[in-house]
């Protein structure tokens, strides 16, 4: 199942919901939209020749640009395939929002959770959407490429020597 | 046995402390606070190769009340470093930290928001160990450094006060044959 | 056990002295529930690991994994830093099999790149990808014996760890995080008497695998405290997104070096080990199974090891041999401009996973055309495996904890990034 098939089965499936498809090294990736990652996820978890099953990662990228500043980057694997694809959701700053896709793939939880503790991405309908590493009281956002590498002064507590 | 080989070294002790001393510096029961590879460093100084259980430290307890020194293994983060000083607060005293690692004495490789750059920065150090990871020899010449502070000689011609510096490279072997 | 009366008053006021804003006195322990605190630092938990869990009596009702203390911050580390800057923190990701996250690191930089490297470099990355997972696998199979009571396994696996060890630091330098890869192929070459060494690790393996079994394959003991313990059924680890042994135990043959071959893979020939139970033992022994699969592969790959360089001919993206660059002059110029700015790579995102000893273990690079990425995730397979633990857990006993987390066998650097 090469990258073509795969693109000609979801235009014929789900036309209106995607935006561009960008091939680089042999990886294909489909840019959706955003409302509609979860019906796309349906369409090829259950689609008996797509059957991508697996939850490889879920990813935030912070392109720093003025308009759309955030990228969420699902990659999911076909166990019957054998191959990777990868979805793109591009989001605003000021509503970066994106519907959860753990109703799909459960797999996905703490993959939406870091990227929430990472970028500050907020997956409408999560179970539990709570940060993962950093501690709870922490109030940046750390892989924002606003926030500087060696942190900011007294934002995490230290014992007293 | 140990009276024997103290009456052939030609003298017997008669200060009390000094025994007391000798008895505390060979028999140091760690508390590993192996967080991350150092971690691994410090189980193969358990292991039979390096064997740390020569230096009477074969008690690797993982409950501080029974611990003399605390062996900070690893990178420290803040979020870890509470946990790091409320274990350190339960250990009985005396009590000798080893900083094991580049990243436990400075902060390492990872200069990043979440790494504590050097635990000195919330507790006393009384020996510093650099590499990433330390050798296994090298974690026992830090024991030895310790036994030594704690004999009370004069280190680097001061007191034995202050904290010891470990350098990275090659320490004395202390294993019986060469790798 | 009968319910005390609440009204007796003499015992009621001995309690009401114990209790404050903090405490409240239960009388009849079995019908609540207690939560008790496995912290992050813990004899038996593979690092720090924070666990909560609420019992009744003696069963889990459920649990709640807390990672992040070891967070150090990796991602926003290689955001800063050059690609090749960044080869060294690959090995602090699973401390355990150090080689093996170089690997993939540089096997995806050179997919960014689309270089690759020669065909001896391809075989002795496949060499040390191997030793990488002989030495996690001992690891594993060490500390979930010991932390099920079998001591001796530990000390046994780790005297097997220290030959493989003695082959890292004569070709690498360094026993343990050995940053051997290099991006367009090693960082020194695969000399003769690591051939003897790994040759002589390889003679004496079978016999030292055969012993493990022997003590631990009929103890009743062993099977009692991990068969049926932590199952999992393969549609539910195919929807937690579970990879590598994990998934393998449940009887699904996903193995990225058969699926989605890289390096030379496919040149030799190992089976994948699959079974069927899905719980403790069943991991135990796949683990046990793939290191004597992975002592075949080794032995095939020594016997077919190819001639010829182990660095590509690229000279803008491959670091120069040190003594040339100070005496040839292009050599000089292209180690300062590869260490100052980086190598040049083209724009576009890629994602290459490999098979390392705890599942898949993928970097998805984004690069925007600088020597510094501008995104890199890296995909744990620690903490997608960690994230199974709270429904493992669900139902089992306290002391069924350890064995569980045993043969989950996660690595918290890797889990924390």
């Amino acid at each position: 199942m090469n990258n073509a098939e795969i693109v000609e089965i979801l235009k014929r499936h789900v036309p209106a919901s995607i935006l561009a498809v960008e091939e680089f090294r042999g990886d294909l990736t489909v840019v959706v939209r955003r409302d509609d990652i979860v019906r796309v996820a349906e369409f090829i978890k259950t689609d008996s020749s797509l059957a991508f099953d697996l939850v490889i990662d879920v990813l935030g990228v912070d392109m720093y640009r003025p308009e759309e500043r955030f990228e969420v980057i699902y990659i999911i694997y076909s166990l019957v395939n054998k191959r990777f694809l990868r979805l793109k959701v591009r989001l605003p700053e000021d509503t970066p929002t994106v519907p959860t896709v753990t109703g799909v793939w459960p797999g996905a939880n703490w993959h939406e959770r870091e990227t929430w503790d990472m970028f500050g991405i907020k997956f409408a309908g999560h179970p539990d959407l709570r940060r993962l590493y950093m501690p709870e009281e922490f109030e940046h956002h750390p892989l924002r490429k606003d926030f500087p590498l060696m942190g900011i002064p007294d934002s995490l507590p230290l014992p007293r020597r | 046995m140990a009276l024997e080989s103290l009456q052939r070294e030609g003298y017997l002790v008669t200060r009390l402390d000094e025994v007391i001393k000798w008895a505390r510096k060979n028999s140091l029961w760690p508390m590993p606070m192996g967080i991350s590879c150092c971690a691994i460093e410090m189980m193969a100084t358990a292991s039979p190769r390096f064997d740390i259980s020569r230096f009477g430290s074969e008690v690797m307890r993982f409950t501080p009340r029974q611990c003399d020194v605390m062996i900070v293994a690893g990178t420290v983060t803040y979020k870890m470093s509470k946990v790091v000083r409320k274990i350190y607060d339960q250990m009985p005293d005396p009590k000798w930290v080893i900083s094991m690692g580049a990243c436990a004495s400075s902060g390492g490789m990872f200069r990043s928001y979440a790494v504590v750059q050097g635990i000195d920065q919330f507790m006393p150090v009384d020996v510093f160990v650099a590499g990433c990871p330390p050798r296994p020899e090298n974690l026992l010449y830090a024991l030895m450094e310790l036994q030594k502070k704690i004999q009370g000689e004069p280190q680097l011609g001061g007191g034995g006060s202050g904290p010891v510096h470990i350098p990275e490279g090659p320490a004395p072997s202390t294993t019986a044959q060469s790798a | 056990m009968a319910a005390r009366n609440v009204d007796d008053t003499r015992s009621s006021a001995m309690l009401k002295a114990l209790e404050d804003q903090d405490t409240t006195v239960a009388f009849d322990p079995l019908e609540n529930t207690m939560i008790l605190n496995m912290g992050p630092q813990h004899p038996a938990t593979h690092g720090v690991l924070r666990l909560l869990v609420k019992l009744d009596g003696e069963t889990v009702l459920a649990s709640v994994p807390e990672l992040g203390y070891l967070h150090r911050g990796y991602e926003k580390i290689a955001e800063n830093g050059t690609y090749h800057e960044f080869i060294p923190h690959t090995d602090r990701l699973d401390y355990l099999s150090p080689l093996s996250n170089n690997v993939a690191y540089v096997l995806a930089v050179e997919k960014l790149l689309g270089i690759e490297a020669p065909s001896r470099a391809q075989y002795i990355r496949v060499l040390v990808s191997e030793m990488a997972r002989i030495a996690s696998h001992l690891v594993a199979v060490g500390s979930m014996a010991m932390d099920v009571g079998a001591l001796t396994v530990l000390l046994w696996t780790f005297r097997e760890r220290e030959k493989l060890l003695d082959v890292y630091d004569v070709l690498c330098g360094a026993r343990f995080t050995t940053s051997y890869a290099r991006i367009g192929g090693l960082q020194q070459d695969w000399t003769p008497q690591c051939t003897a060494m790994l040759t002589q690790f390889l003679g004496e393996f079978g016999k030292d695998v055969a012993e493990v079994e022997q003590l631990l394959q009929n103890n009743k003991i062993f099977i009692d405290r991990c068969e049926g313990v932590g199952y999992l059924s393969a549609e539910d680890c195919v929807r937690m997104g579970l990879t590598g042994p994990l998934l393998r135990a449940a009887g699904i043959p996903r193995d990225l070096r058969r699926d989605v071959p890289y390096l030379v893979y496919g040149d030799f020939a190992f089976d994948v080990i699959t079974a069927k139970e899905s719980d403790a033992l069943a991991r135990f022994y796949v683990r046990l199974a793939e290191m004597k699969e992975s002592a075949s592969i080794l032995r095939q790959a020594l016997a077919k090891l190819p001639t010829g360089p182990y660095n590509a001919m690229e000279p803008k993206r491959v670091l120069p041999k040190k003594e040339r660059t100070y005496t040839k002059m292009e050599e000089l110029i292209h180690d300062f401009m590869l260490i100052n700015m980086g190598i040049d790579p083209p724009i576009g995102e890629v994602y290459q996973a490999v098979e390392s000893s705890k599942g898949e273990l993928g970097f998805y690079i984004m690069s925007d055309g600088t020597g510094h990425p501008w995104r890199m995730k890296i995909r744990s397979p620690s903490m997608t495996n960690l994230q199974a633990l709270p429904l493992m857990l669900k139902g089992g006993m306290i002391s069924d904890i350890v064995a569980i987390i045993g043969s989950l066998d996660p690595v918290m650097g890797e889990a924390d990034k």
